[in-house]
């Protein structure tokens, strides 16, 4: 946001005059409720996230020390249901796609050479509804009760399986506040991911073919693609509840008629292409911080492609893996088993190209790199244990229980939450200009690894040995005690090294190296820029030759574009 | 309620080894040749690493009554009945693959860490040779899981359709199963049986003879709940305005543990279920008994309790065969003492817990939908006494 | 910024609004497909009557008004662009007057449905499927008549000049839009189910 004017008797009236003083409080908060800036926008969304975050996942530490021992009497039954279910709907929605819209809106025009995204004014609208929304969702607690004094959070699920939501079975508003704010995220959604779209078709500088895109933008085009066609069917869903719940109709009222599956057809044609946007992001960070840190390019970057194109595709046609419980026909069994099953191969397909990116480069051990080789593994057994949930009768078994549970955050921790780590860390020097501390940042990495795989590990088995998802309690001497033991202490790792993380943020901020435009010795044009950069981002608009466009720079002997 | 490793406990253990280590002949003989190979080689490892798993923890059964052997520990990959044996030989081969890619992968990631990593500064001076790709390797690394997905989708269409589209021969038990929230409604229509939370099925025997399957229709009351014991049976849900189906034929008896697999509410944690396999001549018995008439109580305190039974509002919920008792809200009470547990398992079905429960349900099971029915303390004595006389 | 030899090929983006009304009636249409299998999954599923069979009745003129209201939109674009602005004001105004029948005709068509054929939303499956369908492309019917008549009214007092014509084209699109869900729809509730 720093002005640099150019000659130094020349004015320029600032607009700063109409307001308070410039650094204080009012100030602050005045440009960020005004702020159209993409960069802006991009760190309230990544902040908002992370606070998110920091709530949510105090919420899931209260649920592990409740399951720490069987017949815990440290939370009642409504409580934890209400934790669990908070839990999931904020990490999903209020969570995961602020964080990566947040990275979009920050790193997408600077990639490909623009001055902003293209409507400036609707992604401030896209954060302001979003952020809304957080705060609708957990205004649940004080506002839900109403004059019935009945539940006060929702406790339904993230994925409020109807009849369980009807007036019937969840009296009071509680299903009301998650309704509503999912539907207003959802709108939100839609509109940054419009503009998302707009902004790599239109607004790219010139050279910058679709062929030459940064796999960061191209993986972010196709989230963007996937929540426009996926995020309506949620939207859908949630009017129809409240036509159900508010106006007597019978969508989901299996008294008159209505059907309970429909619901989860509705819901999981968005739920699984949601799984997708979760994790193509999470793609697009290690396919821009791997080829850096081996100093290599990717390897296959039109495979890349097409095998996220596919991604993208595939998923709009697995949704009901999530449902091979309900008593679908063995044929509509044997759809999705397969159709699931296809997935496997282009996401094999990225991950043997990553490896083969650092086939032959000089890997260096920086923080970004560290996450992403940890993701690389941990994304490695999130597959593989999908692969075994695709498998229709395995998941007989396994549906629904920790073993569930364990896949899911081995796919968003181990997955998404890694690579955001990776890519906060690989990204805060250009956003801040300093440098993160590495010490610090090492010791948030081993933590938080190590913590991961304890918490979640042992979930496998305690799945394998028919302990149900979203149980409250259990008794004892049913073989899960040992298990849940060890997962609740693997929580306090995460905790410090969450912490450290966050020590990390606010300290390099402060007493960290200045970190120079290019620290990292990166290929991509936001490297090219300021850090931070101004908010006009680039003084002349770049024209690119190349994937690499720095490299071509650094590199005027042996330019990439020679090759392409 | 944990205790000591027991005797019974620790033959389980010693069983489920014998189990991983006898011959490997998987039932049904799905698998030939390579298959079979893979299938030992897998089911050893795999049966060392549940050993492993099985020593770590002891077991024990919380509370033993009649019902034979107790098997808490609901492991899927120990499976004692047709259904779960055969997902359980199809995971195994699903394990298998899945393993052998893990150990493959993650080899070349570790190999391509180490070998090609910062040795020092001087490997900053000079930047690796630039690679952009390579068409021969791309499609060598896409051929392969394209042939691996090939294999799984064949084993997974096999596996579906031998569960999914099993006749019921004539002889089936077939028994209603309604859902309700926390607890479970059991119909045996043919028998004219009607309980709650626990599943009485006959033994089946491998050969043509002997085999006797048990058919499940499932339906819910309410909300969406699900069925699942993991040692017989894959899960299905029980849904409202709907009829699923499955089926159990279980090989050994004693009495197998499930849970409620679909988060239906607040008590979804206490909602579980029970299935005693017996002998036939044992279920036959088991079925007699169920179908004879309840006597009236004699006993003085019983007689009170009667009285009070019907005084009060429990008949609105509650059935008892025979009498004016024909509520349909609550768990069926012709026949409550035979069973072992009380409130879909939250706890065993003893006097005491049978008095702390018609006290005040909520203190044992929070949020069940029986309320607290504020009895006299007379009242709660005398309709306890009358209840331990329903068997 | 290379030492390479200049490019020398033209560099042509596609418009940013073209580019967004296409995503947006993409998203649309996911909105629209997830109502309409609804009525479809409850096509004759109604536990009580009434049935579309006795209660519908194929809105002919309506769908004639809507439909041809696509072509009235197109003469006016056409007009516009040989800038001759009264043609302009008078097709455009002829849309509106088209798709304000459509809406005159859904509102009596509810009328009656509700108050002599007492079908509401909560009547049965079908009222559920069937306000909440019809209802989600009048609401849209609305929005569009808004920036139709937005458009007129600016156009009416000259604030739009000859350079914002992109902004025209892009509500006929979405106009055209609205008229291709109502064929869907039409073809779903009047024609197929019907039957039941």
């Amino acid at each position: 946001m720093n002005h640099e004017t150019l000659d130094d008797n020349f004015q320029i009236p600032p607009p700063e005059r109409i307001g308070a003083e410039r650094g204080s409080l009012t100030r602050i908060v005045q440009e960020m409720v005004f702020t159209v800036d993409h960069k802006t926008l991009g760190l309230m969304y990544i902040a908002s996230g992370l606070l998110f975050f920091v709530v949510s996942g105090l919420m899931a530490v209260m649920i592990r020390i409740q399951l720490a021992v069987p017949r815990n009497h440290f939370l009642d039954p409504d409580v934890f249901n209400r934790l669990f279910t908070m839990h999931g709907t904020a990490m999903v929605f209020l969570v995961g796609m602020p964080i990566i819209f947040g990275f979009a809106n920050y790193l997408i025009p600077l990639m490909i050479g623009a001055r902003d995204m293209a409507f400036p004014r609707l992604n401030a609208f896209g954060f302001w509804v979003f952020f809304f929304s957080g705060l609708l969702l957990y205004f649940s607690y004080l506002g839900a009760p109403g004059l019935y004094a009945a539940g006060s959070a929702p406790d339904v699920g993230w994925f409020a399986y109807s009849p369980l939501t009807a007036k019937a079975f969840s009296r009071g508003h509680s299903t009301d506040y998650w309704t509503l704010s999912l539907l207003l995220g959802g709108i939100g959604s839609i509109a940054t991911s419009i503009n998302i779209i707009v902004t790599t078709l239109c607004l790219r500088c010139k050279g910058m073919i679709l062929g030459r895109l940064p796999l960061f933008v191209w993986m972010f085009l196709v989230v963007a693609f996937l929540v426009i066609i996926a995020m309506p069917p949620l939207s859908a869903c949630q009017i129809m509840l409240i036509l159900d719940r508010y106006c007597g109709a019978h969508f989901f009222d299996t008294q008159a008629g209505g059907s309970a599956v429909l619901w989860q057809h509705f819901f999981w044609i968005f739920g699984h292409p949601e799984v997708y946007i979760l994790i193509l992001p999470g793609f697009a960070v290690a396919s821009e911080v791997i080829p850096v840190f081996s100093r290599k390019p990717i390897f296959g970057y039109p495979v890349m492609v097409a095998a996220s194109v596919m991604i993208g595709f595939i998923s709009l046609g697995v949704w009901a893996h999530h449902m091979f419980t309900v008593g679908m026909t063995s044929i509509g069994n044997t759809f999705f088993a397969i159709s699931t099953l296809l997935v496997a191969i282009p996401t094999g397909i990225k991950i043997f190209n990553w490896i083969g990116t650092m086939y032959g480069g000089k890997l260096r051990f920086e923080l970004p790199m560290l996450f992403c080789l940890a993701f690389l593994f941990q994304f490695l057994i999130a597959g593989l244990t999908g692969v075994m949930l695709a498998i229709a009768p395995f998941d007989w078994q396994l549906s629904d229980s920790y073993f569930v549970v364990a896949h899911f955050h081995y796919v968003l921790i181990g997955g998404l939450l890694f690579t955001i780590f990776a890519g906060l860390y690989y990204w805060y020097p250009k956003a801040l200009g300093k440098m993160p501390d590495f010490k610090l940042g090492l010791w948030h990495f081993i933590l938080f690894t190590v913590g991961f795989h304890i918490t979640f590990f042992p979930q496998h088995i305690s799945g394998f040995l028919g302990m149900p998802r979203r149980i409250y309690t259990y008794d004892a001497g049913r073989g899960w005690d040992l298990w849940n033991l060890i997962s609740t202490i693997g929580v306090f790792f995460q905790v410090i090294g969450i912490l450290f993380f966050v020590f990390n943020l606010i300290y390099s901020y402060v007493k960290g190296k200045k970190a120079g435009d290019d620290p990292w010795d990166a290929w991509s044009l936001e490297w090219a820029t300021t850090s931070p950069p101004p908010s006009y981002n680039f003084e002349t608009i770049p024209e690119v030759r190349s994937r690499r466009p720095l490299w071509d720079l650094k590199h005027p002997d042996d330019p990439d574009w020679k090759y392409e | 309620m944990p205790g000591p490793p027991d005797r019974a406990g620790l033959i389980q253990q010693k069983k489920a080894w014998q189990f991983w280590n006898r011959s490997c002949r998987p039932e049904g003989d799905m698998f030939s040749g390579l298959n079979r190979i893979i299938f030992c080689v897998s089911r050893r490892i795999a049966g060392a690493v549940l050993w492993l798993v099985l020593a770590a923890f002891a077991c024990s059964p919380a509370y033993a009554q009649d019902g034979g052997q107790m098997r808490p520990v609901a492991d899927m990959f120990q499976p004692l009945s047709r259904p779960a044996e055969m997902i359980h030989s199809s995971s195994m081969l699903v394990l298998a693959i899945t393993a052998g890619i893990f150990v493959v992968v993650t080899t070349l990631l570790v190999y391509v860490v180490w070998k090609f990593r910062r040795k020092g500064p001087e490997d900053d001076l000079k930047e690796p040779p630039q690679i952009y790709g390579s068409t021969h390797i791309e499609l060598a690394w896409t051929v392969v899981p394209i042939l691996i997905t090939f294999v799984l989708i064949l084993v997974t269409s096999r596996t579906i359709g031998e569960i999914q589209n099993r006749k019921m021969p004539e002889n089936a038990v077939q028994i209603r199963l309604v859902g309700h929230q926390w607890w479970w409604e059991v119909h045996y229509p043919k028998e004219g049986i009607v309980t709650a939370n626990e599943i009485h099925v006959p033994l089946s025997r491998r050969d043509g003879a002997g085999e006797r399957p048990t058919e499940l229709i499932l339906e819910s009351a309410d909300v969406i709940h699900s069925f699942w014991v993991p040692q017989l049976a894959g899960k299905t849900d029980l849904i409202p305005n709907r009829k699923n189906r499955t089926w159990i034929e279980p090989f050994a008896t004693g009495t197998f543990f499930g849970n409620c697999a679909e988060y239906c509410g607040t008590q979804h944690a206490n909602m579980l279920l029970r299935v005693i396999v017996e002998e036939p001549e044992a279920y036959e018995r088991w079925v007699q008994k169920m179908k004879a008439p309840v006597p009236v109580p004699q006993a003085e305190l019983a007689a009170q309790g009667h009285k009070a039974f019907y005084a009060n509002s429990c008949v609105n919920c509650h059935k008892v065969d025979g009498t004016n008792a024909r509520g349909v809200f609550g768990p069926d009470l012709t026949k409550l003492m035979t069973r072992q547990t009380i409130g879909a398992g939250v706890a065993p079905l003893t006097p005491e817990t049978l008095h702390a429960w018609v006290r005040n349900p909520q203190t044992l099971k929070t949020g069940c939908l029986m309320p607290d029915m504020k009895l006299l303390d007379s009242e709660v004595d005398s309709i306890t006494a009358y209840l331990l006389t329903l068997k | 910024m290379t030492a390479a030899p200049a490019q020398s090929l033209e560099w042509k983006m596609p418009s940013t609004r073209k580019v967004a009304v296409i995503s947006l009636i993409l998203t649309e249409s996911a909105l629209f497909t997830i109502f309409l299998v609804a009525y479809l999954f409850y096509m004759g599923r109604s536990l009580n009557p009434p049935y579309p069979s006795q209660v519908l009745t194929f809105p002919l003129f309506a769908t004639i008004a809507l439909l041809s209201s696509s072509f009235t939109i197109v003469f006016s674009e056409m007009a516009l662009h040989r800038g001759n602005r009264l043609a302009f004001h008078f097709w455009w105004a002829l849309t509106i007057a088209l798709g304000a029948y459509f809406l005159w005709f859904t509102g009596t068509e509810w009328k009656h449905l509700i108050f002599t054929e007492h079908l509401t939303l909560a009547t049965n499956v079908f009222g559920t499927t069937f306000y909440s369908l019809v209802g989600l492309h009048a609401s849209h019917v609305i929005i569009g008549l808004f920036l139709l008549t937005l458009i007129l009214v600016l156009s009416l007092l000259g604030k739009i000049p000859a350079d914002h014509t992109e902004h025209i084209e892009m509500i006929s699109w979405y106009w055209h839009f609205v008229d291709v869900i109502w064929i869907v729809v039409v073809t779903v509730v009047y024609i197929i189910s019907i039957r039941y």
